[in-house]
C-alpha cells in the first residue's frame, strides 16, 4: 500500500506492506540509527518521533503514520550533538547501540521539560535500556546537560 | 611511573562521533540489500532424532533459495567456542545435525528474499521426530543412561577429562597439602552447596552476521563478533575448506560481554553463501539471543572452608559442577576460573584442593560471559568467606583483612604465579570508607518495615591467558608524520581502539590525534587471539608499547644517515630527530617522511606481537547497600561502593564505565536475572518481559574508585579491567542480605518471595 | 511478527465494526504493542486512529476517555489528576517508559482484561463504564466479568463521585508487569478493594466492612477478610502464596494512606 509521510520534514511517498511496522520502514529508507534491541516494546532502542512525541517505532504500523512528521536522529544532529558531547566526555557511549534512542528520548524530554528534576528524568528514561553502562555514566551526563545537582 | 600525556586521562573514544551521530556502523546497517534473509527453523524437543524432514513444498514458496538439512552439510565435527589455538573445547558439533538436542537446536536453514517468504517456507516444512528422553538436571548427568553425544566422530582435545560416554565434557582435580586433615583441625568450618544459573549476557545488538563472495571469489563474513580470527578458523573448518578461502571483518560492536566470543550464528551465512553464491545474512531476534545465544555456565559449587580460632583461614576446598549444555563450548576452561580466581584471593592456605566436573544437557550451549566462571567460584567462595566470619563472630571484613593475598605472595591456585601488584589491602580500606562500613555493618533501621543492610565481596580476575593469548599490532608511518595502528582486537564497545591509542601516542611522543586505528579485517590485520579473558589491555598494550619502541629505532636509523649520522647518535622526540650532542641539528618527522617517499629510503613500519609468561590478576573490593522491606521481601539497591585496582587506569572514564557497567551486570545477577525452563527443557525466559535486566530505576547508585598497583609487566603498570568488575555483587548482596535478615541464600538469583517467605518461617 | 493482508484506516465506526464481524481474523489494531508479539494472519487490520477516539473530555458528571487515548495521555491529564489525585499516574507510570505509553491505548488495555492490567484495576477501582458500538453503556465490573466478543469498545466513562482511591503495585523491577496490583477505593459508604494481576483479572471485592479505618487493628483485619476472598494463582513472578500474602500489604498500606495521607484522594 501507499503511504506519504514527512521523513525529518521531507515529504516522502513509499509502497509499504500493510504489516511493516515503522522501524523497517525507515530503515529501508536509509535511515539506520534508530535499531531493533528486543521483540517485545522494553529496549527503547528504536525510540523515534511521531508528530514530535517519542515512540517505540517497532511497534508502530507503518500504514498508520500516513500523513506523520516522523523524526529521526539524523534529522536532530546539532541538537544531538549538545548532549553528545556530555555522553562522550563520560565515555558513556561505550558500544554506541542504545544511544540513538536513548539520545531522541532524551531530547524529547528536554522539549517537555526543559529543567526535569533527577527523578523525574530518571523515570522518563526508565525505557530506554543499557547492558553497557550501567546508567551511570549517562546520569553523569545528563545531569550536566540538564544542570542537575548530582545527588551525594 | 613515566610522564604521559594521554595515557591515564578521560580521553574520548575514537569513534564517539560516529555513533552517538547514529551512523549506519554496526553488522545489519552495513549489509547488503541483495542478502537473502536466513531463519532458521528449530527443534521443539529437548532431545531428539530426525526421522524424517520434509522441504520440497516449503522449496516452492516463491523467493525461497535455498533449504538446508543435516542431510547437505560437512560432516567435521567442530566447536564454534572462539579460544586461542589449539582450542580447549571437543569437537562436537555438525552445522546441522539428525540428532537435536536442546529445544532451540537449528534442525534446517533457510534462505530467501525476504522474511514473509522465509517465515512462510518454515511453517510448511515437516519434521518427524523420535523424541527422546532428555537430560534436563545437570547432576544428573554424569554416567546416565542417556548419552548426549554418542557419535563416533567426537573430537575430545588433550588433557581435558574429556569422556562423552559419560556425558563427561571435562574433568579435572588439583590441590595442595592433605585438605581433609587439616580441615579435621580447624576450629571452624563452613561447608556449604551454592548455585549460579545461565544468566544471559543481554548486550544491545543481537547476533548477526552476513556473508558474500568477494572480488577474488572467497567468502567474506561481516560479522558482530569479539574474535574474527578464530570465526575465520570456525568457519573454515564447519565449511571444511581452507582458511585462505575466508576473510572476516568486524565493523562496530554493539556489546559483547563474552556472547560474542562464540560464533553463534556465523556459519549459517557462511554456508549459504558457500553454496549459492549470494550474499545471505543471518540477525537474530531477542528470543534467538536467549534460546540459541551462548550463557553463563550453570554451576553448582561445594565449599568446604575451615580457620583457626584466631581467624586464620587455613584451608579451602572446591568442588565445581558446571553445565555447558548441549554443546561443550567454553566447557573445559570457564570452570577453571571457578577455583583459580577464587581460593587465590587468600593466602598461605596449609591445603587446598580445587576439582571439577563439566557435563552435557539438554538445554542450549552455555558459553563465555564476562568473569567466565570466576563470577560463579567467586560467588560460592566469597560467600562461604562471609559465612565463616559470622560462625566465628567476626566483622566480615575484618576475616578478610587477615587472610587476604599481599603483593610478593605466590597466588594460591594460580599455577604457581606470584602477585607483583596487589593492592587489595587499599581496596577494601577504601570500599570500608566509602560505604561507611562500620557504621553501618550489619544493617540499620530505616522505618517502620524496613532495614537497610550492608554486605562485602573481594574479585580477582586474570590479564589474558598467559603463554597462550598473543596480540599483535603494526604501525605504519604515514605523510606528514601521522601513525596508522593496526590492530587485531576487537573494539566492542570498551574502547579498546581508544585506549591503545593512547598507548601509542604516548609511546611514539606524538599527539593523540596523530594515531589512526584501523579495525579489524582478518585480510588485513595483525594478528590477535581476540578481546576476551581481559586481555586486550594487558596483552594486545604491550604489543603497542614494544611497536612504538621499533619504530622510534626505525625512525632514528633511517634519519640519521640522512643527516650524515649514525643512528646512535641521534635520537626522536616524537616530532624532531635531533643530534644527541647538537640538538641545533635536527630534521623533522615530517621531512623524514617526505624524504622517504620521494625514494630516497624506505617507508616505515613496525610490527610487534606480545605474549606474556603471567596474567597479573586485576584485584576489586565492592560492598553493597540494600534497603529490605520486611513485609514484602522487596530488595532494593541502594548503594554498590567499588574499588579496582587494575594496575595503571588507562584511561580514567573508560575504566569507570567499565567497573559502572560490570557492576549493574553483576546486581541484575544477583537480584533479577532468573532463568527458568519449563519440565520440558523449554527456556522460558525468551525476552525482556521474563529476563528482566535492571533498568535504570533498578541499580541504586553505583560508585567506583581506584587503588592502583603498578603491574611492570604490563603497558604503563596496566592490568585488566574488563572481567573482574562483574564478580563481586553477588555475594555482596547475598551477604548484605543476611546480614538485614539472618537468611542465608545461596542460589542466585535472590528474589523478594524467598526472603518474605524466608522471613514469615523464622 | 503477525501477517496483515489489508490495513484499513477506518472512516467510520460502522465501517470498522462491519469488518470486524467477518470473523477472528478481522482485528483492531489498538496500540499494537502486546498484538505485534503475535503470529496472527490478519485478514483487516482495523485502525481507528482518525476517528476521533484520542480525546479526554470532561463534563460535570465525568471523564470520556477515547479508546485509542494512550496511557501517557491518562498519566499527565490535568483533569484526570484534579479529581481522582495520582490513581492513574500510579497505575500506568510503571508500564515500561514513556515510549511506550506513548502508543498503548486504554482501549487496548481495557477490551482483552488482561489479567496483568494496570490500567483495568485502576478503572475498576473508580465508578466507571465501557461504551460498546453495539453493546451501549455497561458498568465495567461487568464487562470485566464477560467473555470477549466482536464489539467494539469505543469510550470508557468514570464519574466523579467523589471517591478517594489509592493504586498501589507490587513489582519485581520498576518496569515489570505487576505481581499484583491493588486498588482501594473509599467511597461514602465504606470501602471497595481491586486487586489485580492474581495473576487473573482484577476482581473488585465490596462485602468487607471497615468501620473505624483509623484504628490499624481493624486495618488489618479488613486486609485479611478481603485477601481472603480473592483466589490467587502462580507463574513467573511469584506464587498463589505469595501474591495472598502481598495482597494483605498493599490493601493496609492503601488504607493507611486512605486515612492518613491528607494528600492522597
Amino acid at each position: 500500500m501507499q503511504i506519504e509521510v514527512f521523513l525529518n520534514e521531507e515529504k516522502v511517498q513509499a509502497d509499504i506492506r500493510p504489516d511493516m511496522m515503522l522501524l523497517d520502514f525507515l530503515r529501508s529508507m536509509n535511515l539506520k540509527s534508530m535499531k531493533r534491541g528486543c521483540d517485545t516494546g522494553n529496549c527503547g532502542l528504536c525510540t523515534v518521533w511521531v508528530d514530535g512525541k517519542p515512540v517505540l517505532s517497532c511497534g508502530v504500523p507503518a500504514a498508520r503514520v500516513q500523513g506523520a512528521h516522523i523524526t529521526t536522529l539524523e534529522g536532530v544532529q546539532e541538537e544531538a550533538a549538545e548532549f553528545s558531547r556530555f555522553l562522550a566526555a563520560e565515555g558513556a557511549d561505550q558500544c554506541g547501540f542504545c544511544s540513538p534512542g536513548l539520545i531522541m528520548n532524551v531530547l524529547a524530554l528536554k522539549k517537555e521539560n526543559p529543567h526535569p528534576t533527577e527523578e523525574e528524568m530518571k523515570e522518563y528514561l526508565a525505557g530506554n535500556l543499557c547492558r553497557c553502562t550501567g546508567y551511570q555514566g549517562q546520569y553523569r551526563a545528563l545531569a550536566k546537560y540538564f544542570e542537575i545537582e548530582e545527588a551525594q | 611511573m613515566e610522564e604521559t600525556r594521554f595515557v591515564g586521562k578521560g580521553i574520548v573514544k575514537k569513534d564517539a562521533e560516529a555513533l552517538l551521530s547514529g551512523r549506519p556502523v554496526y553488522t545489519d546497517d552495513l549489509a547488503p540489500d541483495s542478502c537473502l534473509i536466513i531463519k532458521l527453523l528449530r527443534s521443539p524437543h529437548a532431545h531428539a532424532i530426525i526421522e524424517d524432514i520434509k522441504t520440497d513444498a516449503a522449496k516452492k514458496v516463491p523467493g525461497i533459495a535455498a533449504i538446508f538439512t543435516y542431510k547437505d552439510v560437512p560432516q567435521t565435527r567442530f566447536t564454534e567456542a572462539g579460544q586461542t589455538f589449539p582450542e580447549p573445547s571437543p569437537d562436537d558439533r555438525l552445522i546441522l545435525d539428525q540428532r537435536v538436542r536442546y529445544v532451540g537446536d537449528p534442525v534446517a536453514i533457510v534462505a530467501g528474499k525476504d522474511e514473509a517468504c522465509v517465515n512462510r517456507a518454515l511453517r510448511i516444512i515437516k519434521v518427524k521426530y523420535q523424541v527422546l528422553e532428555p537430560i534436563l538436571d545437570f547432576t544428573k548427568s554424569l554416567d546416565n543412561d542417556i548419552i548426549i553425544h554418542p557419535e563416533d566422530n567426537y573430537v575430545a582435545k588433550e588433557g581435558r577429562g574429556t569422556d562423552p560416554k559419560r556425558n563427561l565434557c571435562a574433568s579435572q582435580s588439583r590441590g595442595e597439602g592433605d585438605v581433609d586433615q587439616v580441615l579435621a583441625d580447624c576450629d571452624y568450618v563452613v561447608e556449604e552447596v551454592y548455585h549460579t544459573k545461565a544468566v544471559n549476557q543481554a548486550m544491545m545488538e543481537p547476533f548477526g552476521a552476513f556473508a558474500e563472495k568477494d572480488i577474488y571469489g572467497r567468502l567474506k563474513i561481516t560479522s558482530s563478533t569479539q574474535i574474527p580470527f578464530h570465526v575465520r578458523r570456525i568457519a573454515a573448518r564447519a565449511l571444511n575448506i581452507a582458511k585462505s578461502n575466508v576473510r572476516v571483518v568486524k565493523p562496530r560492536i554493539g556489546g559483547g560481554f563474552g556472547a560474542k566470543q562464540t560464533a553463534v550464528c556465523e556459519v549459517y551465512p557462511a554456508f549459504v553463501t558457500y553454496m549459492t553464491g549470494k550474499p545471505s545474512k543471518i540477525i537474530y531476534t531477542r528470543e534467538e539471543c536467549f534460546i540459541h545465544g551462548s550463557p553463563r555456565h550453570e554451576m553448582q559449587m561445594s565449599v568446604r572452608i575451615g580457620a583457626d580460632k584466631n581467624g586464620k583461614i587455613r584451608v579451602i576446598d572446591l568442588h565445581t559442577l558446571s553445565n555447558t549444555g548441549a554443546f561443550g563450548e567454553h566447557g573445559p576452561t570457564t570452570v577453571d576460573l571457578s577455583g583459580t580466581k577464587s581460593i587465590s584471593l587468600y593466602r598461605d592456605l596449609d591445603a587446598f584442593r580445587f576439582s571439577s566436573d563439566v557435563v552435557y544437557t539438554n538445554v542450549l550451549s552455555a558459553g563465555a560471559y564476562r568473569g567466565y566462571g570466576a563470577t560463579q567460584g567467586i560467588f560460592a567462595v566469597e560467600s562461604a568467606v562471609n559465612e565463616l566470619a559470622h560462625k566465628m563472630d567476626m566483622d566480615p571484613s575484618v576475616l578478610r583483612e587477615k587472610n587476604i593475598v599481599r603483593e610478593g605472595d605466590r597466588l594460591s591456585n594460580y599455577y604457581g604465579q606470584t602477585t607483583e601488584s596487589c593492592a587489595l589491602d587499599r581496596c577494601i580500606a577504601r570500599v570500608k570508607e566509602m560505604i561507611d562500613w562500620d557504621k553501618k555493618y550489619p544493617y540499620v533501621k530505616t522505618g517502620p518495615h524496613t532495614i537497610r543492610a550492608v554486605g562485602m565481596a573481594l574479585s580477582m580476575q586474570s590479564s589474558g591467558i598467559n603463554d597462550c593469548d598473543v596480540g599483535s599490532v603494526q604501525i605504519k608511518l604515514n605523510d606528514d608524520g601521522f601513525y596508522t595502528l593496526m590492530i587485531g582486537c576487537s573494539d566492542m564497545g570498551t574502547g579498546c581502539d581508544t585506549i591503545l591509542a593512547q598507548m601509542a601516542a604516548d609511546g611514539l611522543g606524538c599527539d593523540y590525534d596523530k594515531i589512526i586505528v584501523r579495525g579489524v579485517d582478518t585480510d588485513q590485520s595483525p594478528y590477535d587471539s581476540g578481546s576476551y579473558a581481559s586481555s586486550t589491555t594487558y596483552v594486545t598494550g604491550m604489543a603497542v608499547v614494544k611497536a612504538c619502541e621499533q619504530m622510534k629505532t626505525r625512525i632514528c636509523e633511517e634519519a640519521a644517515p640522512l643527516m650524515g649520522l649514525r643512528p646512535e647518535q641521534v635520537e626522536f622526540d616524537g616530532a624532531l630527530i635531533s643530534e644527541k650532542k647538537n640538538p641545533e641539528h635536527f630534521m623533522e618527522l615530517s621531512n623524514l617522511v617526505t624524504r622517504l617517499q620521494a625514494g630516497s629510503g624506505t617507508i616505515i613500519t613496525a610490527a610487534a606481537s606480545n605474549t606474556s609468561s603471567v596474567s597479573p590478576p586485576p584485584f576489586m573490593a565492592g560492598a553493597a547497600e540494600i534497603e529490605i522491606d520486611l513485609e514484602t521481601g522487596k530488595i532494593t539497591p541502594v548503594d554498590y561502593a567499588a574499588v579496582v585496582d587494575c594496575g595503571t587506569v588507562i584511561n580514567s572514564n573508560l575504566a569507570r564505565v567499565q567497573t559502572e557497567g560490570g557492576l549493574v551486570q553483576g546486581i541484575g545477577m544477583a537480584l533479577y536475572e532468573d532463568i527458568q525452563y519449563t519440565s520440558k527443557g523449554k527456556l522460558k525466559n525468551r525476552n525482556f518481559i521474563s529476563y528482566k535486566i535492571p533498568t535504570r530505576l533498578d541499580m541504586g547508585r553505583v560508585r567506583v574508585d581506584f587503588e592502583s598497583s603498578y603491574e611492570k609487566t604490563g603497558p604503563f603498570g596496566a592490568k585488566s579491567i574488563g572481567e573482574v568488575v562483574i564478580n563481586t555483587p553477588s555475594p555482596a548482596i547475598a551477604d548484605a542480605v543476611y546480614n538485614g535478615t539472618g537468611l542465608r541464600f545461596r542460589t542466585l538469583p535472590i528474589t523478594s518471595e524467598q526472603v518474605f517467605m524466608g522471613l514469615n518461617k523464622k | 511478527m503477525y501477517t496483515v493482508k489489508n490495513y484499513v484506516i477506518a472512516d467510520s465506526l460502522e465501517q470498522a465494526y462491519d469488518l470486524k464481524q467477518k470473523g477472528r481474523n478481522n482485528i483492531i489494531i489498538g496500540g499494537n504493542l502486546w498484538l505485534k508479539m503475535g503470529h496472527r494472519a490478519i485478514q483487516n487490520a482495523i485502525d481507528l486512529s482518525r476517528l476521533g477516539l484520542d480525546q479526554i473530555e470532561e463534563d460535570a458528571e465525568g471523564f470520556r476517555i477515547g479508546c485509542m487515548v494512550t496511557l501517557r495521555q491518562l498519566e499527565v491529564h490535568e483533569g484526570l489528576k484534579t479529581a481522582f489525585g495520582n490513581v492513574f499516574q500510579e497505575a500506568v507510570r510503571h508500564i515500561v517508559g514513556v515510549q511506550f505509553r506513548n502508543l498503548a491505548s486504554v482501549g487496548g488495555s481495557i477490551f482483552p482484561r488482561f489479567g496483568f492490567s494496570d490500567v483495568l484495576t485502576a478503572f475498576l477501582a473508580c465508578d466507571s463504564y465501557v461504551e460498546l458500538y453495539q453493546g451501549g453503556t455497561i458498568p465495567l465490573r461487568e464487562f470485566a466479568e464477560m467473555p470477549l466478543d466482536n464489539d467494539i469498545l469505543t469510550h470508557i466513562y468514570v464519574k466523579k463521585d467523589g471517591r478517594r482511591v489509592c493504586y498501589q503495585s507490587y513489582r519485581l523491577t520498576e518496569t515489570d508487569f505487576p505481581v499484583l496490583t491493588c486498588a482501594v477505593a473509599r467511597k461514602e459508604n465504606g470501602f471497595e478493594t481491586v486487586l489485580g494481576a492474581r495473576p487473573k483479572r482484577a476482581v473488585c471485592i465490596s462485602d468487607v466492612e471497615l468501620h473505624t479505618p483509623e484504628d490499624a487493628g481493624e486495618r488489618e483485619i479488613y486486609a485479611e477478610q478481603t485477601a481472603g476472598k480473592a483466589e490467587f494463582g502462580s507463574n513467573m513472578r511469584g506464587s498463589a502464596a505469595y501474591r495472598k500474602e502481598l495482597a494483605k500489604v498493599l490493601i493496609v498500606r492503601a488504607l493507611t494512606e486512605l486515612t492518613e495521607d491528607e494528600t492522597c484522594r
